[in-house]
């Protein structure tokens, strides 16, 4: 099979929920884990004689998120109602958007690859609905929770310019960061948060036609995304290849064993009935609540990359640091009163990202307070302790929660710096050592090291070693 | 011998009330009394609150002797069983719904409650609001009090027949296409249905969402306004309600109608309609020019594509509106082998052969490839409409126009036949269409003793046009409304 003469043309449509207190049209909360039931009311539950108004902060979050990836924000959209029946949807329609999103068109970059390409993938919109509730199937009954009946999602539909699995990868890690850096979304996936529908298609390579495309429904994790692309991607080009022709049908995945099936027509060819929410005005966005959005939009993703470089990291690091929201702004906690931007960035880029990898906790709550490890950094740059020394103090603290102050104290890791103590450990080694110092004068200078050693070692370890460096220089010299 | 007590008006009652002549736990009794008594016959109500209306007689009547109560407290009123209270079922006449208990109040209920209105039991009607004659109810027809071999008209016809009759002071109707206004003109009582979205629509269990309007039923313009000042104004909990100061309607009754531009569109006085009709309102015109108001003849040229427009707009919502009558979450549950067959069995058996038919005209209206040529076609024919009266209101200040072509119609008459039924509509439900204030006022009778009732439709949140003229009509004494046969 030719894999190299076919390209895949892939778009995206990414449901993923808004981080608001309440939900889309009532005042319940949205928090997650509630027993069954707990957060509803009338309104979420689709009652007789119920009525939606719309919460102000999905808005909001919305145009945060169109901002950031660079949409038009539409100034007057509609709702509408999309109907069908299922036993999760207490109105028996969704309250959406259909043909006028709140955004539309904008663009998200996608990071350097290794060979230095860079692409810029098209949006084609981005639009507010509310979530439904949830099945849940027993052995003899199926019960519905609707506490996630109503909570806001947006839909982000990418264009097809996506063309393999990694893309899409890194197009999903984007658009996560983004989200997260405009608190529109906690990004967690294993809540249910996110949920992705991906367009495939395949075309022989250079050619601008495109092929008929499958759709691959429900896909909950971004592992999951790669490797349905990946696996249809595969199925398509073995079709064509052996003289087939791929059928325009609707899909889902199946992980565990890592192939996608058919849906079957009944199972997804609804005529949704669109029709405009009689229930709420237009939405009606004027220019100044566009430009306060702005105003209150935190630095992005890209914009504090930029500005990590101008202030002395490399590309990688500040790669790195801002991929998560939650590193780059821990990262910038250490800073205060730090010399060495540099030494701070590789601190957390090793030794903090190190302990949240091996951590199942959250980010936040797997790695000591920011201000702590700001506070050893200092020590380090004032030669307070040595840098071994703030290594073992870190681990200390990453098991025992304590401040780094308390710690180095307790540990005894201060270091020496007392010049008077430093020059006499130095004279006793040199006395000790008549022949040494000899053979050093001579021109052994390779010696300095074991005279540094020895007299380190004299001071149990903790002695300031660029002042013995500079003593025993000074003292060999003379 | 009953004190009669509920053959009071509400601005009677009130006053008295509010004197301590009388007691709004006696007021109450009467009204129960009245209603043990006509119930076998009439039928206006699905739900009698006894026991409940006896408790917020006693709480109105403390508040009452505590001095400074609202004009409403005391006020025994027929609540239409489309409103969702807290506690007492809400069954809109539907099998789907015969059981089921709301656990909160519409909005419009709760101010009701806070001013200490007592709620005497929900009123019958048509099936999810979907008729003219109250004939779709689950629960059987109700009858009307000035001749009980016709309907009551619909689809509020409990709400209309019960304050005809004296079972209640006033009731609260809603009004889609003219669900107030024909059976407030078929029994004979003053029904008002204000701007859309003057008052709230929450908790009102919905027809069609666009043209859905709540209103009063009462014996006089007076007490219709009375209602009307307490249901009206913003709720946050429904945002297409209007944020616009509510007037006190009271102050509005004036008397006075010098100089007032009286419309009359040609399109309204038809061939075919009842001659009597056309005479009563004719006559009623002239008294107003008695009285010093001008009558200027109008056009309102698009008239005869509001019933189809009606239709398409009305059921369109309604199918979505009644998804959700799933046997899911409340009411009948047909149990079945899965969820689809559970869908089907539920709302087969659950809903009338009316509302199965609205749902499946609406939910055609809406399927791909018919959208554009009907649901969208029937919201431009809307705008005409809408555009029709507002160049007819460069040319007067309040229209009057006969509410139905005819008086009541027989029991069964119209059954089977949903064509002619949807006609007699024909007058009111471009008011909705164009989201007009809209009332109408006894102003005749026919040669069977069958009241005739006038429609005044006004301009965008003019209620106080339409009652101040109402008032000035009823003032004049030149129709005398008659008791009904029960």
């Amino acid at each position: 099979m030719n894999r190299e003469a076919y390209e895949a043309v892939i778009g995206l449509e990414v449901h993923t929920h808004l981080l608001t207190r309440s939900k889309l049209f009532c005042g319940c909360s949205t928090t997650f884990g509630a027993e069954p039931n707990e957060n509803v009311c009338p309104v979420c539950m689709g009652m007789p004689g119920v009525l939606p108004v719309l919460n102000r902060r999905a808005v909001e979050l919305a145009i945060r998120t169109g901002l950031a990836a660079h949409c038009a924000i539409a100034p007057y959209s509609i709702f509408d109602r999309k109907s069908y029946f299922y036993p999760d949807l207490p109105k028996g329609y969704q309250i959406s958007q259909y043909e006028t999103p709140v955004c539309k068109g904008g663009y998200i970059d996608l990071p350097a690859t290794e060979n230095g390409e860079t692409r810029r993938i098209g949006l084609t919109r981005i639009h507010i609905e509310e979530d439904a509730g949830k099945n849940i199937h027993g052995e003899n009954a199926s019960l519905v929770d609707f506490n996630r009946s109503g909570v806001p999602l947006i839909e982000i539909v990418s264009e097809p310019d996506l063309r393999s699995a990694e893309d899409a990868g890194s197009y999903l890690r984007q658009l996560r960061a983004i989200l997260r850096y405009v608190d529109a979304s906690d990004g967690k996936m294993e809540e249910g948060s996110f949920r992705c529908d991906c367009n495939v298609s395949i075309r022989k390579r250079g050619s601008k036609e495109y092929g008929v495309r499958t759709e691959i429904k429900n896909l909950n994790s971004f592992r999951f995304v790669e490797d349905a692309i990946e696996h249809e991607v595969e199925r398509q080009i073995a079709i064509v290849e052996s003289g087939g022709k791929v059928a325009q049908e609707t899909h889902l995945w199946d992980p565990a064993r890592k192939q996608t099936r058919p849906m079957r027509s009944k199972e997804y060819a609804n005529d949704y009935r669109y029709f405009p929410e009689p229930d709420l005005p237009p939405l009606i966005v004027p220019p100044e609540m566009v430009e306060q959005v702005r105003a209150s939009m935190p630095e992005l993703p890209a914009d504090r990359k930029a500005r990590y470089v101008r202030e002395g990291l490399t590309e990688y690091e500040a790669g790195v640091l801002i991929a998560d929201r939650d590193v780059a702004d821990y990262f910038e906690a250490t800073l205060p009163g730090i010399k060495n931007r540099k030494s701070a960035a590789n601190w957390v880029m090793t030794e903090v990202l190190r302990v949240a990898r091996d951590s199942d906790k959250p980010f936040g709550e797997a790695v000591p307070a920011a201000a702590e490890v700001g506070a050893l950094l200092r020590m380090v740059e004032a030669q307070k302790i040595s840098l071994n020394a703030a290594k073992t103090a870190f681990a200390a603290m990453v098991k025992s929660g304590n401040g780094a102050d308390a710690t180095v104290a307790e540990l005894g890791l201060a270091q020496v710096s007392d010049e008077g103590a430093i020059a006499a450990a130095c004279d006793k080694i040199l006395a000790a050592e008549p022949e040494k110092v000899a053979e050093y004068r001579a021109g052994r200078d390779k010696l300095f090291g074991f005279f540094v050693g020895a007299v380190m070692k004299a001071m149990g370890g903790k002695a300031n070693p660029k002042m013995i460096n500079d003593v025993l220089r000074a003292k060999l010299a003379g | 011998m009953a004190s009669e007590l509920n053959r009071l008006t509400i601005a009677e009652a009130s006053s008295k009330l509010r004197a301590r002549a009388i007691t709004a736990t006696q007021l109450t009794r009467d009204c129960l009394e009245r209603i043990a008594a006509a119930e076998p016959r009439l039928h206006a109500f699905i739900t009698v609150c006894e026991k409940e209306s006896l408790e917020q007689a006693r709480a109105a009547d403390a508040r009452l002797a505590a001095g400074n109560a609202p004009a409403l407290c005391g006020i025994p009123l027929g609540i239409k069983d489309i409103y969702a209270t807290r506690g007492v079922r809400t069954t809109c006449a539907s099998r789907i719904l015969e059981t089921f208990v709301p656990p909160f109040d519409a909005t419009v209920i709760e101010r009701l409650r806070a001013d200490g209105a007592i709620f005497i039991g929900k009123t019958n009607m048509d099936e999810f609001a979907m008729g003219s004659s109250t004939e779709n109810s689950a629960f059987g027809a109700t009858l009307n009090p000035h001749d009980t071999a016709r309907v009551a008209g619909g689809s509020s016809g409990g709400s209309a027949a019960a304050v005809a009759a004296h079972e209640c002071l006033g009731s609260l109707g809603t009004d889609t296409g003219g669900s107030i206004r024909e059976p407030a003109s078929f029994c004979g009582v003053v029904g008002i249905k204000p701007t859309y979205s003057r008052a709230s629509r929450y908790g009102v269990v919905a027809y069609a969402s666009s043209l859905d309007q709540v209103g009063p039923f009462a014996k006089s313009v007076r007490d219709a306004a009375i209602i009307l000042r307490t249901l009206a104004g913003k709720d946050a909990r429904d945002s297409t309600c209007s944020a616009r100061l509510v007037p006190d309607y009271e102050r509005a009754l004036t008397g006075d109608v010098q100089g007032l531009r009286i419309g009359v569109p040609r399109e309204y006085f038809v061939e075919g309609m009842q001659p009597e009709v056309e005479k009563s309102v004719r006559s009623a015109l002239k008294n107003y020019e008695s009285l010093g108001a001008s009558t200027v003849e109008i056009s309102l040229p698009h008239t005869g594509y509001a019933i189809a427009a009606y239709y398409l707009v009305a059921t369109a919502e309604a199918s979505a509106n009644l998804a959700r009558y799933d046997g899911i979450r409340f009411g009948l549950r047909v149990s079945a082998e899965d969820n689809i067959a559970l869908y089907e069995m539920t709302r087969a058996q659950g809903f009338g052969a009316e509302v199965k038919r609205r749902i499946m005209l609406g939910t055609f209206a809406l399927s791909a490839g018919y959208y554009d040529a009907y649901y969208l076609k029937g919201q431009k024919v809307r705008t005409l409409i809408r555009n029709d009266f507002e160049r007819a209101f460069e040319q007067c200040d309040l229209i009057v126009t006969p509410v139905a072509p005819t008086t009541a119609f027989k029991i069964g008459e119209k059954m089977n036949d949903p064509l002619t039924m949807y006609l007699s509509d024909i007058f009111t439900i471009s008011v909705n269409l164009a989201g007009l204030p809209g009332m109408s006022i006894p102003c005749g009778h026919d040669s069977n003793n069958l009241p005739i009732g006038m429609q005044l439709i006004a301009p965008p949140f003019a209620e106080e046009t339409i009652l101040r003229a109402g008032d000035a009509f009823e003032r004049t004494g030149a129709f005398q409304p008659r008791t009904p046969a029960v």
